[in-house]
């Protein structure tokens, strides 16, 4: 769409990064639900201020990967400097676009620490989403000034005066001081520009002080090494500078310094409140953490800023290439990736049934499901994915502690006690919902901490539930219970002891370890029946019988058997049938090679991943994750 | 389009020369096309281009005038033929003449063996007592009915038109005239019943025939039937079932004195064995004449191409009517043997099996697959159980 910019270059010339006085400057992000239009609002704030011309552009201009442009998340953050025009005062405007995903709350609170302000998006026809209020929480938390608007006005379902009162609610301004805008036309956008300038408070931090700049993101970079953006809070960074990196004191020769807008321009230095990146010619994103404080190498500053964590692997798989002469290429393609995810870990991980493969732990299930969907795209391979598994704390009789990160590995006997991580989750639904999310949140065995109406027909509802549960299955059954209503955020806090015990499944009598889960005690025998009866018929019949048995140490909790299959030929095969007989003979001998065999028993890929997949989790990170729209 | 890629070196087999030749013919015409049929064959009367049915006869012969010099271009001739097969569609759809000029003419070719083996296919419905002597006095030996079933649903619901009445009738004149008469059955065809297969098999076997072959129904891709699978007006056939009836035909037919020489196939005698079938299985050279027919020589396999009119506008171009061809390397072969020869009663020598998969054969023993006794005598025969999973033994046997 066509958008005269309301700036020229002209007047954008004396807003120069290294002297724009910080009150000229205002920091800010927008929080949104995925699919509430964050992209397409950030696009049209690029056309307004310039600094994208109308032939450059294209849709959802800031998100880089091609896998975010598809699902419409944003993975890594992008912060862009934008000038603008009040009053006739020039003033620089950084917008960050922050992950919208509970996987990267750590991402996104350091994003949100970088800003002044932010744009509380809710789309006009479907109101908040439970992980838009949490990071709005985690917003209000930050001292952040909140600017509530409504996308998606010109949408003939818009429901402005309803989702106005709910928003003003939560944030505490009346129904009529929430924005209204159309990302799509236009309309609005200069308006809430404008509202930014005057209303976001401008940066403060001690201008003459020793620097101390905070890394919000780090992106790896093929041609350039590691991009690291910053935020200045104190003093200023100057080109060609020495810096310190003050969690592990690692010292660098700065290569660049510079703003996106939106295209990486180098600047001579960046000055107190201003965002932009720098560029030192390191290789791995572990040498840039988000979080952290960069500093002048001399003169520098003693103290971190507030708020620096180390990423922490809340959930496992197991990655198997199918086939396995591709181990060599997962393990490449792994190294590559760690490059741009600090959050990424794997090691080795042998497996009888699928082979060599690595144990990778993520953030989440999206994190995982992100990773896997760029190990097969981005690098070909053809990937089975056990299911997602927790880290259990396990006490042993004699007193040893012991983490388990693969089911498989959990130790028989000998234990006294098992510690599990739990969540607190938050879910909005329509208040017609309650009794089914109560039910769900029941059987995974959740505790109900509260609930509140938002408004007259939402309400939200809090819970303690383990993390293992809500990696199972929780979001198909909530998406599948709820139509899809019901939104849901957690975050991991604590741990809890469980009677959980491990089930193994045998085909034959020999164990498969990619099928063995640990589950509470009271759900043992429910799951063996379900695999075992969801195995039944994924395997094909045999040439004999197959029992697929649960079991709990010696113990078999749960049986089913696969009969022989009794027919196995064509009947006819004269002269004309026998070339093309001979070519299905080795079509089938060819099939064979890609079974794994457990035992004599040949299981088709196929089997493995569906049985893995299906209600394993796995496939839960789309974007339709934890709300359908209605 | 590819000729006929070019043979073996002559030296290649060392039976260059003298050796027996089995005939298919190809007659591609039907009354009726069923719904399970994905054969080649047409129904319209008069199909343009030459490809019509009265012309039928004149262009096989012209094309087994072809192949007797394309066999001589490439070093090979036959002493003799020890068969010939019509098949279809519906060779009997032709006058009775027609099929007695082309023998006569595959005569003047090449010799007839003394105990030449002639079959013909036919549906009971299109066979008369004289038609039958005609056949008989130009040398036809065997016929073999398409029956299919005794009970009437189950042949409406495979499109046959014939009254099941009419199979002891034209068995009876068959006989009578002095022809060798097989019976074919299909079973599992949607809706039959166990007792149903029962009643077929048992008056089929009423009929005093000398040959039997029972096909389990497969429902093609490109047919009428599998279209109505599709919208679920029929239900799939279940391998159970289908095992279930092969073992009820197998206890009929041996209780009245039939036995098993191929997966499909039960013969009173020896001697009444289809002679021309156990040449495709041991892998001898026939000549496949008419649209779609395959040949086989020396390891060479081609096909014609299918559509009656372009068959017969490449032979009236003097073209042999070859849609493509190909070469078997020795793996193909040896695939060829072991799936092949594994079907039949005789079996297989176990030194004809690769050092790499002979291990199989004890596997195949103690699961039941195979018989024990012939094993220790070194030749692997399947037992009926096999025969029923013959497939997965062959594909555990290939290397």
């Amino acid at each position: 769409m066509p958008v005269t910019p309301r700036i020229t270059a002209e007047e954008a010339r004396d807003i120069q990064p290294a002297s724009t006085p910080s009150q000229c400057i205002r920091n800010f992000c927008i929080i949104a639900h995925i699919d509430h239009g964050k992209s397409t609002l950030a696009d049209r704030m690029l056309q307004l201020t310039g600094v994208v011309e109308e032939r450059a552009m294209r849709a959802q201009y800031l998100d880089r990967m091609d896998i975010e442009r598809e699902r419409g998340i944003t993975v890594k953050s992008q912060a862009v400097r934008m000038p603008w025009q009040v009053d006739g005062e020039n003033f620089a405007l950084n917008m960050i676009d922050t992950p919208g995903h509970v996987d990267f709350t750590y991402e996104v609170s350091r994003s949100l620490a970088a800003c002044e302000g932010a744009i509380l998006l809710v789309d006009a026809a479907q109101g908040i989403e439970a992980q838009t209020l949490a990071n709005l929480y985690l917003a209000m938390e930050n001292d952040l000034t909140i600017i509530p608007v409504l996308n998606k006005i010109d949408l003939p379902g818009a429901e402005p005066e309803k989702y106005a009162a709910e928003i003003g609610q939560l944030v505490g301004v009346e129904p009529d001081e929430v924005l209204r805008v159309s990302g799509k036309t236009g309309m609005g956008v200069p308006e809430l520009l404008d509202h930014v300038v005057r209303t976001l408070p401008a940066p403060t931090g001690d201008a003459d002080g020793p620097c101390r700049a905070m890394i919000f993101d780090s992106v790896y970079d093929t041609y350039r090494g590691v991009v690291t953006y910053v935020r200045v809070f104190d003093g200023e960074l100057s080109a060609r500078e020495r810096i310190e990196m003050l969690s592990t004191g690692a010292e660098h020769d700065l290569l660049e310094l510079g703003v996106i807008s939106p295209e990486p321009i180098p600047t001579k230095g960046l000055g107190p409140g201003e965002v932009g990146y720098l560029i030192t010619g390191v290789k791995d994103v572990r040498q840039s953490k988000v979080g952290d404080t960069v500093t002048s190498s001399r003169r520098g500053a003693d103290e971190p800023l507030p708020g620096y964590d180390e990423p922490k692997p809340m959930v496992y798989s197991g990655l198997f290439p199918i086939d396995g002469s591709d181990y060599p290429v997962l393990r490449d393609a792994l190294d590559k990736l760690k490059l741009n995810d600090a959050a990424l870990n794997y090691e080795p991980e042998t497996s009888t049934a699928l082979g060599f493969g690595f144990r990778v732990g993520f953030l989440g299930l999206l994190h995982l499901e992100i990773i896997r969907e760029r190990l097969e795209r981005e690098f070909d391979l053809d990937l089975i994915a056990t299911a997602p598994s927790v880290i259990y704390k396990l006490t042993m009789e004699d007193g040893t502690e012991v983490d388990v990160l693969n089911p498989s590995d959990f130790p028989e006997g000998k234990v006294r006690e098992i510690r599990e991580p739990i969540t607190r989750a938050t879910l909005l639904a329509p208040s017609e919902f309650i009794g089914a999310i109560m039910d769900l949140c029941q059987s995974k065995r959740g505790n109900l901490q509260g609930m509140d109406y938002l408004s007259e027909d939402r309400v939200e509802l809090r819970y303690t539930l383990p993390l293992a549960e809500i990696v199972f299955d929780f979001f198909d059954q909530l998406k599948s219970r709820t139509k899809g209503y019901a939104s849901l955020d957690y975050d991991v806090e604590g741990e809890q002891a469980a009677d959980l015990v491990k089930v193994d499944m045998l085909l034959q009598g020999e164990p498969v370890d990619a099928f063995s889960a640990v589950v509470h005690r009271d759900q043992a025998y429910h799951y063996g029946v379900q695999m075992a009866g969801k195995l039944k018929n994924l395997i094909p019949r045999q040439q004999f019988e197959v029992p697929i048995q649960a079991a709990i140490g010696s113990r078999i909790i749960a049986r089913e058997n696969i009969r022989a299959i009794r027919k196995d030929v064509l009947s006819k095969c004269y002269g004309g049938d026998i070339s093309r007989k001979r070519k299905l003979l080795e079509k089938q001998k060819e099939g064979k090679k890609r079974m794994k065999n457990i035992g004599s028993v040949e299981v088709p890929q196929e089997a493995f991943i569906a049985a893995l997949s299906s209600d394993g989790g796995g496939d839960s990170g789309d974007k339709g994750k934890d709300s359908k729209k209605k | 389009m590819s000729a006929v890629a070019p043979a073996a070196a002559p030296t290649a087999g060392g039976h260059v020369g003298s050796r027996d030749l089995s005939v298919y013919i190809h007659v591609p015409f039907c009354a009726v096309r069923c719904g399970y049929c994905d054969f080649n064959t047409y129904t319209a009367t008069e199909l343009g281009g030459g490809g019509s049915q009265r012309e039928y006869p004149a262009n096989a012969m012209r094309e087994m005038d072809l192949t007797v010099a394309d066999d001589a271009a490439h070093g090979v001739t036959y002493d003799r033929v020890s068969t010939v097969f019509f098949g279809g569609g519906t060779p009997t759809l032709l006058p009775a003449d027609d099929l007695v000029a082309m023998l006569g003419h595959l005569r003047s070719l090449v010799p007839f063996a003394e105990d030449v083996e002639v079959t013909t296919e036919a549906n009971p419905d299109s066979v008369t007592p004289e038609s039958l002597r005609t056949l008989v006095d130009g040398g036809v030996t065997r016929v073999s009915f398409g029956m299919q079933s005794a009970v009437r649903s189950v042949l409406a619901t495979l499109d046959r038109t014939h009254d099941p009445e009419r199979v002891p009738q034209a068995v009876a004149w068959a006989r009578e005239a002095g022809l060798s008469v097989s019976l074919d059955l299909i079973y599992g065809t949607p809706g039959e019943t166990l007792e149903d297969v029962e009643t077929s098999v048992r008056s089929a076997l009423a009929c005093g025939v000398d040959h039997l072959s029972t096909y389990s129904l497969i429902i093609e891709g490109n047919t009428a039937m599998a279209r109505r699978l599709r919208h679920g007006e029929i239900a799939a056939p279940d391998p159970d079932d289908m095992a279930d009836k092969y073992e009820m035909i197998d206890d009929l037919a041996v209780a009245d004195g039939l036995g098993w020489y191929e997966v499909s196939n039960f013969a009173r005698t020896p001697e009444q064995r289809c002679r021309h079938n156990l040449a495709y299985w041991r892998g001898a050279d026939w000549w496949g004449i008419g649209p779609g027919a395959h040949r086989h020589r020396r390891g060479m396999r081609a096909w014609n191409v299918k559509h009656p009119s372009r068959y017969a506008g490449l032979l009236a171009r003097d073209e042999l009517p070859v849609q493509e061809s190909e070469q078997l390397s020795e793996h193909d072969r040896l695939l060829e043997r072991i799936m092949l020869e594994l079907r039949i009663v005789d079996g297989l020598a176990v030194a004809e099996i690769p050092e790499q998969t002979r291990g199989m054969l004890a596997v195949h023993r103690d699961r039941g697959h195979l018989d024990a006794t012939a094993l220790a005598d070194g030749r692997a025969v399947l037992t009926r159980e096999g025969r029923l999973l013959a497939d997965a033994v062959i594909r555990d046997l290939v290397p």
